[in-house]
């Protein structure tokens, strides 16, 4: 990257098409798996899924793979707070919903 | 001056843009007028906010006299959503942030210039809809400015339209914070590094993230309480399996961070104020920016001590009073800090140092009042009382508010190329600080007696204090007048203000008063932390 | 091979500082979804079975289909932005063009379920729904809520989308000057990763 971040590497079309492959694959599976009832693990699968499919995305989609380490960090944080926040939620929820 | 050279030293009053008259204001993309632009619409909100307290205070000395039940609801809802979103919020970060930030680091203007006009027009938008709820309709709202559901799902009053005004307001604030996060990564001059900028700029640095991570809930809980009011979608509605407890959640998600914007940037003002009126560098400079840092994530996580009686589940709320005695900790670190920077300092004893030393006192009460009722125990008794109503008056009016009338002392000449009387503020201030203090002590007491807050009337005991307190704020109210017409006089009467009237050595004190469009010259090199006083 | 004056773009523009600008925009989106989520979760484990009943309801085939409609999709915004920085102007179209393509058969698949709903009588505020249990209510507010956003931001997504492929046509996003269609990318995959989420927890979960 140049002083302004712009970009110097132009990346390959086929890294996006083997993404893409991925994220047909990971679809299929998370359908498949949803077949299965693994009842109390469904949930915690499915978003396990998910999170990789979206992991990709972000990665190699959207280029954070190739940005500073300050956005990524920036990622973290605003991860780590919804995270917080849905906790912090359910020390209520959990306890109150029984 | 070369009439050649492309930077005119031409304060930025006179800069020629795209547009005549009004216009070059109201479609101006140039921080510092954005900055006045908000500072004019802020202390005009904030007025209208006063009055709407003084005729609160009126009620409350002889209740139902000369207004309504009904009207006082709406009248507490609509001084709250004016003062917590149109003043307090917006206030410190809109107003100097604007102004000041570019300046402090050493840049032109703020990362994304057109954004920040966009904020403005968000945020006019959005305080003239809640002005208009008041009005129109099935009047104005009255379910106070937390907005509590199902009251507020099945109430007749103009919820949606005044929800909608909150929301757009936002989005200002969401906006603003994104640019000041990315004007602060990106713009800092050659030499300024994160550690050398001057710590109002850390501050709102702080504050930037609070409003770009906790703003967006409660627009989403907002948008969804105006949802629920059209179509039965039932999230918040018992009736419909909703739990209303999850709209406190939510709403408080968003809301106590909130008070965190508002009390941060004031703490960034008095920490610029001490070093220049004591003389001497900043004690601690890293202690009090990453304590900034820390105020805003453990304030990030103390939601649910607005929620102690709600129902909740125990586990949770001792959980949040745990987490509630942390956040006192980075807080206490600044105050230590703050009086350490005055100790043995050649102190200048001007209206700007006498409003921050006001702040600490003031904060300092509204903090250890914080921890009586962060207490789990105290608390179940002290919610929902004056004791609670005391507290946060001494937070955000005591607090953001005396920081807020403490930067514009300070600043007041940078901004107008004006000075101020200086004795009448030392008056104006003294007559404030004896109003704020009879006006809102007393609420502790009332509190501690058992007076319910949002009540419109009560039972006769609470009488003697309340007539005590309403005095209070018409002594607070005559300091106010004073002390704006001070600056009003000013802005037409006042000597001009030299470059650097108080001695700073931050940057903002290197230019002229008031500054030229485009603040620099050339942009300066950085050799040096901010406040370089030997 | 770029001329001096192009290079010189690419020092004026802060690609760092705008991107920065985006996903910080991002970021609020994150929290905003994210308080929806907070609610799916919470309402979830309050009615499990509910939950588990009422996804039945759901096409999966539909879902899936709409769920690799937005993955190519996501694709094809990548590959545009590859080739106005390769300088293949009019395959960078073309890869636009089939983005708001796929958008548009999303919100049309979108149409047909919502509306097949509704013609059953599930909708919010609807008497035949008011009727059945809590969970049951709950689980449709969420369903239509999340997807109906989702939808607005997609839609959303569409109209920009057609402004960068204006841009791109007229020369004003090229080889030296993408930040614009890179910054609606990320918009566009952000919109895309929602989905991700969206589908197993309200089609697979049965």
């Amino acid at each position: 990257m140049n002083g302004k971040g712009f970009p110097l590497h132009i990346p390959k079309s086929r890294v996006y098409v083997f993404v893409w492959l991925s994220l047909v694959v990971l679809t299929a599976t998370t359908v498949a798996v949803a077949r299965l009832h693994l009842t109390r693990y469904a949930v915690l699968t499915a978003i396990f899924i998910a999170s990789t499919k979206s992991g990709l995305v972000v990665t190699f989609f959207m280029h954070l793979k190739e940005e500073p380490l300050i956005l990524k960090a920036m990622l973290f944080i605003a991860l780590f707070a919804l995270t917080l926040i849905v906790l912090l939620t359910f020390s209520d929820v959990w306890f109150r919903y029984q | 001056m070369n009439p050649a050279d492309s930077v005119s030293t031409e304060s930025f009053y006179k800069a020629k843009g795209r547009y005549g008259g009004i216009f070059s204001w109201i479609l101006s993309t140039d921080h510092k007028r954005i900055g006045l632009m908000y500072l004019t619409a802020i202390l005009t909100f904030f007025f209208i906010g006063v009055a709407l307290g003084v005729l609160m205070r009126i009620n409350l000395i002889s209740p139902g006299r000369f207004i309504s039940e009904r009207a006082y609801n709406s009248l507490f809802t609509i001084h709250g959503v004016i003062q917590i979103f149109l003043f307090i919020i917006p206030g410190i970060p809109a107003s100097f942030g604007n102004f000041f930030l570019p300046i402090l680091i050493g840049a032109k203007d703020v990362a994304f210039p057109r954004i920040n006009l966009m904020s403005w027009w968000l945020y006019v938008t959005g305080g003239i809809l809640i002005i208009l709820s008041i009005f129109i309709g099935g009047g104005a709202p009255d379910t106070g400015w937390t907005f509590y559901a199902p009251y507020s799902i099945r109430t007749t009053a103009n919820i949606s339209l005044a929800l909608f005004g909150v929301i757009l307001l936002g989005f200002s604030s969401i906006f603003t914070g994104l640019n000041f996060i990315t004007t602060i990564h990106r713009l800092r001059a050659p030499g300024m590094k994160m550690f050398r900028m001057p710590l109002f700029c850390w501050s709102l640095y702080a504050t930037a993230w609070t409003q770009v991570l906790a703003t967006p809930v409660l627009a989403i809980t907002l948008m969804l309480l105006i949802l629920e009011r059209f179509f039965a979608i039932g999230f918040f509605e018992p009736n419909l399996g909703g739990d209303p407890i999850m709209f406190e959640h939510m709403f408080w998600i968003y809301s106590h961070p909130a008070v965190y914007i508002m009390i941060l940037p004031a703490m960034g003002i008095v920490t610029e104020i001490f070093p220049v009126f004591a003389k001497r560098t900043i004690f601690g400079y890293k202690a009090i920016a990453f304590s900034s840092l820390g105020i805003a994530f453990f304030g990030y996580l103390v939601w649910g001590h607005h929620m102690f009686t709600s129902g909740m589940s125990d586990t949770s709320r001792i959980i949040f009073s745990l987490i509630t005695f942390l956040v006192a900790v980075p807080t206490g670190v600044k105050v230590f800090n703050w009086i350490a920077t005055l100790y043995k300092g050649s102190i200048q004893l001007d209206s700007p140092l006498i409003f921050s030393l006001t702040f600490i006192f003031l904060f300092s009460i509204a903090g250890l009042t914080g921890l009586m009722i962060g207490t789990l125990s105290l608390n179940l008794y002290l919610h929902g009382t004056y004791f609670i109503v005391g507290h946060f008056h001494y937070t955000m009016f005591g607090g953001a508010g005396f920081g807020f009338f403490a930067g514009l002392h300070y600043w007041f000449p940078k901004m107008f190329g004006r000075m101020y009387h200086e004795k009448t503020a030392k008056v104006s201030w003294f007559i404030m600080f004896v109003g704020f203090n009879v006006l809102y002590f007393s609420m502790f007491i009332l509190g501690m007696q058992g007076m319910p807050r949002r009540y419109f009337q009560y039972l006769p005991r609470f009488h003697t204090n309340h007539v005590i307190s309403t005095v209070g704020s018409w002594i607070l109210a005559v300091g106010l007048i004073l002390m704006f017409g001070n600056f009003i006089r000013a802005l037409f009467k006042g000597e001009k203000a030299p470059m650097n009237p108080w001695g700073g050595k931050t940057l903002e004190w290197q230019i002229p008063s008031p500054p030229p469009e485009g603040n620099f010259e050339t942009i300066p090199v950085i050799d040096r932390g901010p406040y370089n006083y030997d | 091979m770029s001329e001096p004056k192009e290079i010189a773009v690419r020092h004026r523009v802060d690609y760092t500082g705008a991107k920065m600008g985006m996903w910080i925009f991002l970021f609020t989106e994150v929290l905003f979804f994210g308080g929806l989520f907070l609610l799916y979760s919470v309402f979830r484990s309050k009615y499990t079975l509910a939950f588990h009943d009422s996804a039945k309801e759901l096409d999966i085939f539909l879902g899936t289909a709409n769920t690799v409609i937005l993955l190519t999709s996501s694709m094809m915004m990548a590959l545009s932005i590859l080739f106005v920085r390769k300088g293949e102007k009019a395959s960078s179209i073309l890869c636009q063009g089939i983005t708001i393509f796929l958008g548009l058969v999303f919100l049309c698949n979108k149409y047909i379920e919502w509306s097949a709903h509704i013609r059953h009588g599930i909708y919010p505020d609807s008497p035949l729904l008011l009727q059945m249990s809590r969970g049951k209510i709950i689980f449709f507010s969420l369903y239509y809520v999340m997807t109906g956003l989702h939808g607005l931001h997609v839609l959303i997504g569409v109209c920009v989308i057609s402004g960068t492929l204006l841009f791109t046509a007229r020369g004003k996003i090229y080889r030296d000057d993408f930040v614009k269609l890179e910054n609606t990318g990320l918009y566009w995959h952000f919109v895309d990763i929602v989905w991700i989420y969206l589908f197993p927890l309200f089609y697979l979960i049965t």
